[in-house]
């Protein structure tokens, strides 16, 4: 039972081999459009990778570049093939290719729609993967003197400047932590040895936070130090200020940079699918129509096309047979010649 | 004697047209190319324009602009001339203006000098105005209820943060004004009246400098406040410690990124202006050597091409009288003490029609 016939006279076939040549130009294009999407991509995702524990994520713009280097072959040889899809004498010699060029062409486009779906689905992995970067940043921030971290610092208050951002969560997390280095305390002054020993862990934990907290658009100087005392600060209300430093924790403004890229690139890489896949239903209509005439005299006749000879499952078993009877050749050569030599042993 | 004289065949006159047409859509580009640098410092200029003080410097962007646009008119005007410069009878159409043309695009090539000496001329200006903008900014850091003034307080505080500088010299320059609002001070505390008490004018000055002045890279939190009292900060040495704030004044670090800027532009110019020159000298070339050519009589002969007939000094001479004579055309000649009464016989040579026949002088019969 054949999926899809239609009917194709010559100037119908024509038009469609002109007009599939056109569009796998297009095609190509856009192939090279995602290429450089999934460079983007994975640049973008880079210059964030101190903050991220994971590279989880990273398979989506590896995926993008695959197939888009994938698609390019893929619309070259499409557009060579309508080419010589009128002349009845050249297109018999891609016969053999064609087969084997369908099931590539299939897999990757189906590869182009995975790479869509994950970049959507990947919102949870990205949200752990910085949840523990970030509060590792914040714990390393006053380690600038140890080798391999002495950069966490600069990137943290980096991050929260371009970002506006502060903190993992918000910005208790800086209360949980001590980030400011014992280098730089005064072990000799009282207050210093009586907050360590309030401590359980002996950290020195004060309700401040970095200097690249701060929000410039804030009307009055910046509070960092004792930011829940009331009292310590002239006119001050910590519960209803929102303007002196950023309320937005840094893991949410990170996940909602990068998920709207995605999903700006996956809405992209969507419409680049739809054109690819109507490229190879095109090329696969041109292929069977063009192969209703071979043999013929007269070239002109009108010729049927189709998607799929036979069902869609008896295809699909067609393609899968071959992969198939070579696993199971393979046990079954196993199986004769473990018959062989147990008579064999005794 | 000629300037510079080369002899044309007629392939070369072609030749000399055909290149000359394409250099003038080149031409057209970088006209293009000079209203978009103009338009470019135009707007840099104006991003910034709250940390300037109302100096006019918007007239190098706009000479660049200006120059761009009649860039482009000329050279499109150029190209088609040439493009006709190759058919003898084209020609014919623009004998009389390609002087005038030539003439004009001379004078137009010394406006694109002056706009490429002007960007480098530029620098002083800027920093006087930036000098005095950046005082201003900063006495009205604290003033952020005052409509008008209300976002020099995240103005400075972004160009200190982008720029990585502190102050309008260094930072310093914080200590000397006041830039926490008496909104903000508790006026019942002891120390807030003796600090300004302490002071002449009665503002509120102290040793520390907002957020946006520490440097990122500093291995240790950011001391604001109390600078250069080294007691007040564990391990701290003020005179020693460069890497705590921003060393950089603002007024250096953006005329830095200014001058850059415009130092780029002018190169950009300066080629642009050289080209426009070599591309007029071809112009006035194929013009001497089409014009002696019609002289010649013969399309096909080899004619003499120029950049100017006479020596310079005798050029300027001739042009200089013309001028002269221009100015004298409503003045009454002196031969006859101005009376218009007397005839004065005409010394040059008339001439009477195509045969050079005088006229029958009429007799009246009475």
């Amino acid at each position: 039972m054949v999926v899809m016939k239609m009917k194709f006279p010559f100037e119908k076939r024509v038009k469609l081999a002109q007009g599939l040549w056109l569009l796998s130009w297009c095609a190509t294009v856009a192939g090279a459009t995602t290429f450089t999407l999934g460079c983007l991509l994975k640049t973008e995702l880079r210059r964030r990778a101190e903050v991220m524990d994971n590279s989880d994520v990273h398979i989506v713009p590896n995926t993008l570049m695959i197939v888009g280097l994938a698609s390019l072959g893929i619309n070259y040889f499409a557009s060579k093939i309508c080419q010589d899809a009128l002349d009845a004498g050249r297109f018999p010699r891609w016969k053999n290719f064609l087969k084997p060029y369908f099931a590539v062409s299939s897999f990757f486009t189906v590869l182009m729609l995975l790479a869509v779906i994950m970049s959507y689905a990947m919102k949870g992995s990205l949200e752990s993967s910085l949840k523990a970067g970030l509060r590792n940043g914040i714990r390393f921030y006053k380690d600038t003197d140890t080798p391999g971290r002495c950069f966490q610092k600069q990137n943290i208050d980096r991050l929260q400047m371009e970002f506006q951002c502060c903190g993992n969560n918000d910005f208790r997390d800086w209360f949980e932590v001590q980030w400011i280095s014992n280098r730089y305390l005064d072990f000799s002054s009282k207050e210093v040895k009586d907050r360590i020993k309030s401590n359980v862990d002996g950290r020195y934990l004060v309700d401040g936070v970095p200097f690249s907290c701060c929000n410039p658009s804030s009307p009055r100087p910046c509070i960092q130090n004792r930011l829940t005392n009331n009292s310590a600060h002239y006119n001050y209300d910590y519960q209803t200020e929102e303007l002196n430093i950023y309320l937005r924790g840094c893991r949410e403004a990170l996940l909602n940079y990068y998920m709207g890229l995605m999903n700006t690139i996956g809405a992209g890489v969507l419409s680049i699918f739809l054109l690819q896949g109507s490229v190879l239903v095109s090329l696969r209509f041109l292929q069977t129509a063009m192969e209703a005439v071979a043999g013929n005299e007269n070239t002109e006749i009108e010729t049927e096309g189709y998607l799929l000879e036979k069902g869609v499952k008896e295809t699909a078993m067609e393609y899968l047979n071959p992969v198939l009877t070579f696993l199971l050749l393979k046990n079954q050569v196993q199986e004769g010649t473990s018959d062989e030599a147990a008579p064999a042993a005794p | 004697m000629a300037v510079l004289k080369v002899k044309f065949t007629k392939t070369r006159r072609d030749k000399l047209a055909q290149i000359l047409w394409i250099l003038n859509w080149i031409s057209v580009v970088t006209g293009v190319i000079l209203f978009s640098l103009g338009l470019f410092l135009k707007v840099e200029l104006k991003k910034r324009e709250e940390l300037m003080a109302e100096k006019d410097i918007q007239y190098v962007p706009n000479m660049l602009i200006a120059v761009g646009l009649i860039a482009c008119v000329i050279n499109f005007l150029g190209g088609k001339i040439c493009y006709d410069c190759v058919d003898t009878t084209n020609f014919l159409r623009w004998k009389l203006i390609m002087l005038p043309y030539i003439v004009c695009t001379f004078f137009f090539t010394l406006c694109v000098l002056v706009g490429a000496l002007m960007c480098y001329s530029m620098h002083w200006e800027l920093e006087e105005a930036l000098n005095l903008g950046l005082t201003q900014a900063m006495r009205f850091y604290k003033d952020t209820d005052m409509p008008g003034r209300c976002f020099l307080k995240h103005t400075v505080d972004m160009l200190q943060i982008q720029f990585q500088c502190c102050g309008n010299s260094g930072y310093k320059d914080w200590f000397q004004i006041q830039w926490i609002s008496n909104r903000y001070l508790d006026m019942s505390k002891k120390e807030v009246v003796d600090r300004l008490r302490s002071n002449v004018e009665g503002k509120f000055l102290m040793d520390g400098v907002p957020f946006s002045c520490c440097n990122i890279n500093s291995p240790r939190p950011c001391i604001q406040q109390q600078i250069t009292n080294n007691s007040a900060h564990f391990n701290y040495e003020h005179q020693t410690e460069d890497q705590n704030l921003w060393m950089k004044g603002c007024r250096e670090a953006l005329l830095e990124y200014y001058t850059h800027l415009l130092q780029s532009i002018g190169l950009t110019v300066l080629i642009t202006w050289l080209f426009e020159l070599s591309v007029l000298t071809g112009v006035r070339y194929l013009q001497t050597s089409l014009e002696n050519m019609l002289r010649q009589g013969d399309p096909n002969s080899e004619s003499d091409g120029w950049l100017l007939e006479n020596s310079l000094m005798e050029t300027a001479r001739t042009n200089l009288s013309i001028i002269k004579s221009l100015g004298k055309g409503n003045q009454i000649d002196t031969a006859d003490n101005g009376d218009p009464n007397i005839d004065v016989p005409s010394t040059s040579k008339a001439h009477y029609g195509p045969d050079n026949v005088p006229p029958k002088q009429k007799t009246e019969t009475n």
